[in-house]
């Protein structure tokens, strides 16, 4: 295990040095230490490796991830897992503002609440928050699944294309376009995974699924103004 | 972007070092708002008297004799402190339309940052870690107090176009975002007869809130118009004399984190800025939601619905 103290050593040597693993190296463990709010800790990594930050991080954390496990024991700030690739995003605490934003793939798990945006345009990441998300989540989501063990803020997934969510307590209000949806077998299958995933002990029957209703894909001058 | 912090403290013995924990809080956010930055700080005065906190660009030749000039004016003795281009006047409570007055006549250069029993605001153009120096941040002490580092977007880099801004007496506003419709608000509450200096957003968004409690508005549904009437991104931190409010724009995009323990409530844009803060690791620590005053005060909030520590 490796262990790198944030405020002695700096952000940028720390990145450098985790984006410089290979896929093959020995160095699978790491333990990053005061990360005190920063912004953009390890971020744009590629390599099977486990980053642990030991307190909470500020914007970015996360980002652009591919391959890597990296655990947040601690809230994150805004940004956390944008774009990310694939691989794991773990955060024990609460995440704020469009935490998994735009990810194409892999999955962020979040043991508290989400703040508002969460998901939004999700292109194919997971998305597992045992709490609740704010307003506007999943706005213009493209594809991926979101699940919420607590509730949803206002306006759900607001201009919503095919990424499907699933909400166990209640929804404040549905974005524009964004319906509920027949929980089907196949979605059961699905939610159990997921749940099983991100380590939730509640149960798929206890969830309602949401997803587009496709009426703005096409142009209908009755939405102009 | 900017960035705002805020400290209010349960815990008295802590009060002689605000002062130095807010000039903490405050430089870390100078990658935030490096333009200018300010300070509203309360601590009170006693029993019967009032502050006035003075500003000029020439201090030498506005504050040199300005004491004995208004001890003969007003008739009694008052005290000036002189701290850079700063200076707070202790007056009589009963005094101060007539200090006004007399400072308007005598040194008409002179302009009044905050007016209140407790209040005394601090702002200058520069980096907050100059800014802090120049005036002594870290020594003050005080009770509760909130900072502001600003990034100009809506108007010039002037010492006047820096946050806090007074609302009211011992009332204070300073602000993250960016308010769209704040010239056609400017040019309503000047018809109304409301003192607007500057071109900037957030001075409208002080007026517009001193303009409600006018029209007898208490601070709490002055804030919940603003959601309404108000136009743009912001997060708002409102110092009152016994506390402070917090309120976000529904779209709440303009960050807020607090945090809570048995000795204090702080307030930062970003959680950078409350991690020197004693306790911060067991602190309660969340986000505002949007479109919710909050206060935090040590008598009755300002508003029924008000979360009061």
């Amino acid at each position: 295990m490796h262990i790198f103290d944030l405020e002695a050593q700096g952000l940028r040597a720390l990145n450098t040095t985790l984006q410089a693993q290979k896929n093959d190296t020995n160095q699978t463990v790491w333990e990053v230490l005061n990360p005190k709010g920063s912004h953009a800790i390890a971020v744009g990594l590629d390599a099977p490796i486990e980053v642990n930050v030991r307190g909470s991080t500020g914007y970015y954390c996360a980002g652009m991830n591919k391959q890597a496990t990296v655990h947040v024991h601690g809230s994150a700030g805004p940004g956390t897992a944008e774009n990310m690739m694939s691989g794991t995003v773990i955060v024990e605490g609460d995440a704020s503002q469009y935490a998994g934003a735009t990810g194409n793939g892999g999955t962020l798990i979040i043991k508290g609440n989400a703040s508002s945006r969460c998901g939004i345009s999700m292109k194919g990441i997971d998305i597992i928050v045992h709490g609740n998300i704010g307003h506007m989540s999943a706005f213009m989501a493209q594809s991926g699944n979101l699940v919420v063990c607590g509730d949803a803020g206002d306006a759900l997934g607001d201009s919503i294309y095919e990424a499907r969510l699933f909400v166990r307590g209640s929804v404040k209000s549905l974005g524009a376009d964004c319906i509920e949806k027949e929980m089907r077998p196949e979605h059961l299958n699905l939610l159990t995974d997921l749940l099983a995933r991100g380590g939730c002990a509640a149960k798929a029957s206890e969830f309602r699924r949401y997803g587009s209703a496709r009426k703005l894909y096409n142009f209908n001058i009755d939405n102009a103004y | 972007m900017c960035g705002i912090v805020g400290l209010f403290l349960k815990d008295k013995s802590l009060e002689p070092s605000l002062g130095n924990m807010l000039t903490d809080m405050l430089i870390t956010m100078t990658d935030r708002g490096p333009d200018s930055a300010g300070i509203a700080i309360y601590r009170s005065v006693s029993e019967g008297h009032t502050k006035l906190t003075l500003q000029s660009d020439t201090p030498l030749a506005d504050f040199s004799g300005l004491e004995a000039d208004l001890t003969e004016a007003l008739g009694g003795a008052v005290a000036l402190s002189l701290v850079d281009t700063h200076a707070v006047l202790v007056i009589k409570a009963d005094n101060l339309p007539q200090a006004r007055a007399a400072i308007a006549k005598l040194r008409p250069s002179v302009r009044i940052m905050s007016s209140g029993d407790s209040l005394e605001i601090y702002k200058e153009v520069g980096l907050p870690k100059n800014v802090a120096q120049r005036f002594r941040l870290r020594s003050i002490s005080g009770s509760h107090g909130i900072g502001h580092t600003r990034m100009a977007t809506e108007s010039a880099v002037t010492t006047m176009g820096a946050h806090p801004f007074n609302t009211g007496p011992d009332q204070c506003l300073v602000h993250n975002g960016s308010l769209s419709n704040h010239n056609s608000w400017r040019r309503k509450l000047r018809r109304d007869g409301i003192h607007i200096e500057t071109e900037n957003d957030t001075e409208v968004g002080a007026a517009y809130l001193t303009w409600k409690m006018q029209h007898g508005a208490s601070l709490g549904e002055a804030l919940e118009s603003s959601l309404h009437d108000l136009d743009g991104f912001f997060t708002f931190v409102v110092g009152t004399k016994d506390g402070f409010g917090v309120v976000r724009d529904p779209i709440a995009c303009k960050p807020a984190v607090m945090a809570e323990t048995d000795q204090y409530v702080a307030f930062g844009s970003e959680y950078r800025a409350l991690v020197n803060l004693p306790g911060i690791e067991t602190a309660r620590v969340w986000e505002p939601e949007p479109a919710t005053v909050y206060f935090w005060s040590h008598s009755a909030p300002p508003l029924a619905t008000g979360k009061a520590a």
